[in-house]
């Protein structure tokens, strides 16, 4: 997940080689690396995983926001440990990009350069504390969403990294849950603050799924690709159906005046987000956007000599085992 | 606006509750100056605010790291240390008996009844020196742990082996990362000997002892800060060595925070630390 609007890239390979390939896909085959693949599917991916990776990234942001803030020696553990999981879920995400050839730091370039997006989500703020239980509750809550059907995905690396990140991510959700169901049990303020966290992330976290289906232009190919398993739209109606129940219980509204059951449907009807500010976000207007991007810039160039020096020292010892062996010889 | 105590009062009880002060109604008699339990609380809170300040000083770095898989290996030092923090602060608060708990002291005591040392609360500065001040206390944290282990205080004694365990891994991974970045580019040596600079004086302190310190030695409870000085000289003359980096010469060093005398950068790692609980006193979270 974390992937919105990943276009399909087009492919000019030989047709026989594409057919006998989408019949590996239908027949439900995983493909590895070294096989094989269409140039489209290759680069779809590597875009997908890449974007997937950097939010996982650009995601520790708001998040260790709070770190240095949070009420209790336990929530600034649970914090850590989960920020930490986010970084190491960029880490498996950039290995399995690097099996499609690409390197991190080529990534990590495009990220920084603009040429690559991370989600939407990651520029919004964290503002009281009740947010960092909003974002586990519902971000991580649509990641997993999307996440899940991502297990059974065609490319072997991104399946098996799913799984893995899966487990995790849905305990990030259970903690945000428990952080925010505290706040709403809580005092006044405490109450008022994880409302106030509700109607902020409620619009963006359904945004999370990408635009209507109707608007989804791309998502064909990636779907007989096996590279997306289901529509946005079916997503995000799984999400408030998922999601509505658990805020009843902590006693919050949802910000949606049209929120409403639909028996027919067996599922809520609700209000579709302001995809005028969806658009805007993703061209750089949200409000975080410039913070984001700068901190990772900032990051990036005062962490330049560290790296350079650590390439140093490995090429140092490297010539210092070859002179020994010469020496030895 | 209330009327001023007169400041040529030779009465100065009557002109401190004039002026508000004796509004600290703790309700509760605080532990004996000199009294075993005032020591041991006191030995407890030297180890547990190590941990936690140096764990929350290394937790500021959280996403700003120079690759990611700095920002894995530091937040899951200060994962550890926050951890280690608990049981510390945890068992101060079981030998004050006086009803606070570990929240409670990290999260609501003021920065002078704080006692760790100074090294730690120094601000992070650029990576090197984030790297050096973990070095510097790790080369202490670890065999201090491993004598801890040796508490006539059952407690103590379980708490330093679990910590042993993580701090063993602490150390060689930031002595590793000193050797490479000081035998390292013509930068990284320059940045890492500025950081070892700078820092060293302050890291004698953790190898002085005061009259605490000592009864608590000779009470067998936690040892002579200074009995784990050539364990500690051991491994920075060999790690600075390989690195190629010079020791510096002096031998002075900056005291006073283990007597809760700070710096000033203490109180604003403290300011939004607690603000939450200041805030918010009735809250729980
Ligand atoms: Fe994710
Ligand atoms: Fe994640
Ligand atoms: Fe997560």
């Amino acid at each position: 997940m974390y992937a919105q609007m990943v276009k399909s890239e087009a492919t000019n390979d030989d047709p026989e080689m594409l057919a006998a390939f989408q019949a590996r896909i239908d027949a439900g085959e995983r493909i590895e690396p070294k096989e094989w693949m269409p140039e489209g599917y290759r680069k779809t991916l590597i875009r997908q995983i890449g974007q997937h990776a950097h939010s996982e990234i650009v995601g520790q942001l708001p998040e260790g926001n709070w770190i240095t803030r949070a009420p209790t020696l336990e929530r600034k553990a649970i914090l850590l440990a989960k920020v930490q999981d986010e970084a190491g879920h960029g880490l498996y995400l950039y290995c399995a990009a690097e099996t499609l050839g690409v390197s991190r730091d080529d990534l990590t370039e495009q990220l920084l350069s603009g040429r690559m997006k991370y989600s939407s989500i990651f520029n919004y703020p964290t503002l009281t504390w009740a947010d960092i239980g909003a974002v586990g509750w519902l971000v991580d809550g649509a990641a997993i969403m999307n996440q899940v059907p991502l297990q059974r995905t065609s490319f072997g690396p991104y399946a098996r990294a799913m799984v893995r990140i899966c487990k995790e991510e849905s305990f990030h959700q259970r903690q945000g849950y428990d952080l925010i169901r505290k706040m709403a049990e809580g005092t006044a303020e405490q109450k008022a603050m994880a409302q106030d966290a509700l109607n902020r992330f409620w619009y963006p976290s359904l945004m999370m799924f990408g635009p209507s289906d109707k608007e989804s232009v791309h998502s064909a190919q990636s779907m007989a690709w096996k590279i997306k398993i289901n529509t946005n739209d079916e997503l995000r109606q799984k999400f408030v159906d998922q999601t509505v129940p658990q805020a009843q219980f902590l006693g919050l509204t949802v910000p949606d005046e049209a929120l409403a059951w639909n028996e027919d449907k067996g599922g809520w009807d609700f209000s579709e987000p302001d995809w005028n500010e969806f658009y805007e976000v993703l061209k750089g207007n949200g409000p975080c956007n410039v913070e984001r991007i700068e901190a990772r810039q900032k990051a990036w160039n005062d962490g330049a000599w560290f790296r350079d020096g650590l390439m140093a020292h490995a090429k140092k010892r490297d010539a210092r085992r070859q002179a020994a062996q010469m020496a030895a010889e | 606006m209330p009327v001023q105590g007169d400041m040529m009062t030779p009465d100065a009880e009557a002109l401190a509750k004039a002026a508000g002060g004796a509004a600290r109604s703790a309700g509760q008699t605080p532990l004996e100056a000199g009294s075993p339990e005032m020591d041991l609380f006191t030995g407890l809170t030297r180890l547990g605010d190590n941990t936690l300040i140096l764990g929350h000083r290394i937790s500021e770095w959280c996403g700003h790291a120079p690759v990611l898989e700095e920002d894995i290996a530091l937040s899951n030092m200060a994962l550890d240390l926050i951890g280690q923090t608990q049981f510390w602060l945890g068992l101060a608060a079981e030998v004050e008996g006086r009803g606070r708990d570990a929240d409670a002291l990290a999260f609501r005591r003021d920065a002078w009844h704080f006692h760790n040392i100074l090294l730690v609360e120094r601000p992070n500065g650029d990576f090197g020196q984030t790297l050096m001040r973990q070095f510097l206390f790790d080369a202490w944290h670890a065999p201090m742990l491993k004598a801890l282990e040796g508490s006539a205080d059952a407690r103590i004694a379980e708490i330093a082996a679990k910590a042993h365990r993580e701090v063993a891994y602490h150390i060689e991974r930031s002595a590793d990362l000193v050797i490479r970045l000081g035998d390292g580019s013509e930068e990284s040596h320059a940045r890492m000997q500025a950081a070892l600079d700078r820092l060293w004086p302050y890291s004698g302190e953790m190898m002085i002892a005061d009259a605490v310190d000592l009864r608590l030695a000779h009470a067998g409870l936690i040892p002579d800060p200074a009995s784990i000085r050539p364990a500690w000289d051991e491994t920075v003359n060999h790690v600075l060595e390989e690195a190629t980096l010079k020791r510096p010469e002096g031998n002075f060093a900056h005291q006073g925070g283990k007597q809760g005398r700070h710096s000033e950068h203490m109180g604003h790692l403290l300011a939004p630390m607690q603000w939450l609980q200041r805030a918010y006193p009735d809250a729980e979270w």
